[in-house]
């Protein structure tokens, strides 16, 4: 391409107005399509994250969430016994028996109330996931009406300072601390005494079991394990794609809203940039005339319009990442419908992402620049010269 | 006589008008000498331009042959005839059709990035000759920031900086006030009788044909005389 770069980027500096919106309108299609692919980053890693290393989870075979799971208390004994279940620094089985139900609770920002992950623990559960740190306040004495609350529901919901107390299950509990999940899927639950939930919902067995494996074995052996004991009908996974495949639904739903959104914008910024490049063609052709009597040749012609709309769309690209790179100060909220409770995650941006967003940019800038460029390049050079 | 660089035979044109068609040059036959400096005049729409373009390789001949230094220019594909015109035309037009978004030195240094020369010998170029124009303070003006008479030397510079060895000219003076004009074709005339150049200058400014050393008159796309003034 001989025609100067120089030349491109003057031009577009020079007609401030149409270059501006032209570029507002991609950045807006791109800041969209960015800022869904953050929160499916943020999704995944906010469920991919939850769960430790070695952490293996059981549950009912056939549940696919946690309040499904149903975990009987022979079972429970059986499996404690495994040799597989590492021990504890107290030499027990490093396992927690949990019970996890869902209540709803009012919003602080909403009318509508939402549903909350309630898991009844003990020290165990807080002992398999070192992740989880009380940031505020105390543990939960064990059979006591204490809570405690995930960062997120500390943040998102009403009356949820220390000493709050909340009705469920026919009680007050009273929140006693505060904990932090590193913006894991715990971050939006609350962690009671195991024994007491159970008491206050009449429930006799347990919904999962979490359990630290002593050696690194393929998940596929602990399942043949289980397997071949005919009274555990269990389904063995491992903590963390336990939570990760809890995300695919969610990230699906995601991204196909983002995709749609991002297509029907982008068709309106495409045709947007299409009009800008064909007016530039309109107000050049003298200039394109003279071009091509000075020798520069069509390709050349067509080179330079295209690279013109292609910049024009990757200023735009560039001012829509730059702008969705502030999402990442904003949290996001939504019930996961696999487990019908709420989860809050955030926007996270990757150089994947930017990079995927400035292409869509660059898609953009091609083919809002390709008929106005053709054009411009198959103009007759006496044609163009006769034009004011 | 000295050698013909343009030799125009039995050269016709004609142009769509809709259904219609417009026969714009009827069979010319002209020879222009290399070094000459010739004036193409005759009223408004008698085909003037057709003809210069046609010479400058920017436009096809229907019939009739047109040779250019012995080589015969219709018979050339479009990139070729681009890169002959990069070569061997330097391009005048009345309102200048400089880049109105680069540079005095820019707009010179243009056909040169067309040649095999380095940045830097680009730039040295470009300087002298817009010096030897007489516009070496206004390298980095835009040409909003020029008068007309000075547009039109920054376009002459632009016309010759690859040393073409035809200029041609579609009534350079067309725009400019008098004193301008004369500047504009005092300086084509040095381009010729200095530095050899072969000019073909369409032009309805009988003053201007005063530094012709042939006059070729066209009316209704048809050579009426051509006269020699030999100055
Ligand atoms: N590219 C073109 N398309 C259609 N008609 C043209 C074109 N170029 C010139 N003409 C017509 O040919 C005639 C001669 O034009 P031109 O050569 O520009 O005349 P002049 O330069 O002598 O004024 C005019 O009637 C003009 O309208
Ligand atoms: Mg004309």
């Amino acid at each position: 391409m001989r025609v100067p770069f120089q030349y491109i980027i003057r031009n577009l500096l020079v007609r401030k107005v149409t270059t501006g919106l032209t570029a507002g309108g991609m950045a807006l299609v791109v800041f969209v399509f960015a800022s869904i692919l953050m929160l499916d980053e943020g999704l995944k890693k906010t469920l991919v994250n939850t769960g430790e290393i070695n952490n293996i989870i059981l549950t009912r075979k056939g549940s696919d969430t946690e309040v499904q799971s149903t975990i009987y208390r022979d079972q429970a004994s059986i499996i404690e016994t495994k040799p597989i279940v590492a021990n504890s620094v107290d030499a027990t089985p490093l396992l927690s028996k949990e019970l996890v139900v869902l209540i709803s609770l009012q919003k602080s920002n909403a009318k509508q109330q939402s549903n909350v992950v309630v898991r009844g623990t003990s020290t165990k559960g807080f002992e398999l996931r070192p992740d989880v740190q009380i940031s505020e306040g105390n543990f939960f004495r064990s059979g006591s009406s204490d809570i405690v609350i995930g960062s997120a529901i500390a943040k998102e919901y009403s009356n949820t300072n220390l000493g709050d107390q909340i009705y469920f299950a026919q009680r007050l509990w009273t929140i006693v601390g505060v904990f932090d999940a590193k913006k894991t899927a715990f971050d939006s639950e609350i962690w009671v005494s195991r024994e007491q939930l159970m008491q206050a919902f009449r429930r006799k067995n347990f919904s999962i079991i979490v359990f630290r494996s002593t050696e690194k074995q393929s998940i596929n052996t602990i399942q043949k394990e289980f397997d071949s004991d005919p009274r555990l009908s269990l389904d063995v996974k491992l903590e963390q794609d336990f939570y990760k495949d809890q995300s695919k639904a969610l990230s699906k739903f995601i991204n196909i809203l983002g995709m749609t959104l991002t297509i029907i914008f982008s068709v309106g910024a495409t045709i947007g940039s299409m009009i800008t490049m064909n007016a530039a063609v309109a107000n050049r052709t003298n200039e394109i005339g003279t071009l091509r009597a000075l020798g520069f040749k069509k390709i050349e012609i067509l080179t330079a319009f295209l690279i013109e709309s292609i910049v024009l769309a990757l200023i735009g690209g560039l001012i829509g990442v730059f702008g969705a790179t502030f999402m990442e100060f904003s949290d996001f909220t939504t019930t996961n419908f696999q487990t019908f409770a709420d989860l809050s995650f955030g926007f996270v941006m990757t150089p994947i992402i930017a990079l995927k967003a400035l292409i869509i940019a660059t898609l953009m800038g091609v083919i809002g620049g390709t008929f106005p460029a053709f054009h411009a390049a198959n103009l007759e050079i006496v044609d163009a010269l006769r034009s004011k | 006589m000295t050698t013909p660089i343009v030799e125009i035979t039995d050269l016709r044109k004609s142009y769509f008008r809709g259904e219609q068609v417009v026969e714009v040059l009827k069979g010319i036959n002209l020879k222009v000498s290399e070094g000459g400096f010739t004036a193409l005049m005759g009223p408004s729409g008698s085909g003037k331009s057709t003809l210069l373009n046609l010479i400058a390789g920017i436009d096809k001949p229907d019939v009739g042959s047109l040779t250019i230094s012995g080589l015969d220019i219709s018979s050339l594909s479009e990139n070729d005839l681009a890169e002959w015109r990069s070569n061997n035309v330097g391009f005048i037009f009345q309102f200048y059709n400089l880049m109105p978004v680069l540079t005095a030195e820019q707009n010179v240094e243009l056909p040169l990035l067309l040649s095999d020369l380095d940045a830097k010998s680009r730039k040295s170029r470009s300087r002298t000759i817009l010096e030897m124009v007489g516009l070496g303070d206004r390298l980095d003006h835009y040409p909003n920031e020029l008068s007309g008479g000075q547009q039109q030397r920054v376009a002459i510079a632009r016309a010759i900086v690859t040393d073409p060895t035809l200029i041609v000219a579609d009534e350079p003076t067309g725009d400019l006030d008098r004193n301008s004009a004369s500047d504009v074709l005092n300086l084509l005339q040095r381009l010729n009788s200095e530095a050899g150049k072969t000019i073909i200058m369409v032009t309805h400014d009988i003053s201007a044909t005063h530094v012709a050393n042939e006059v070729v008159h066209l009316d209704k796309g048809e050579l009426i005389s051509n006269e020699a003034s030999n100055k």
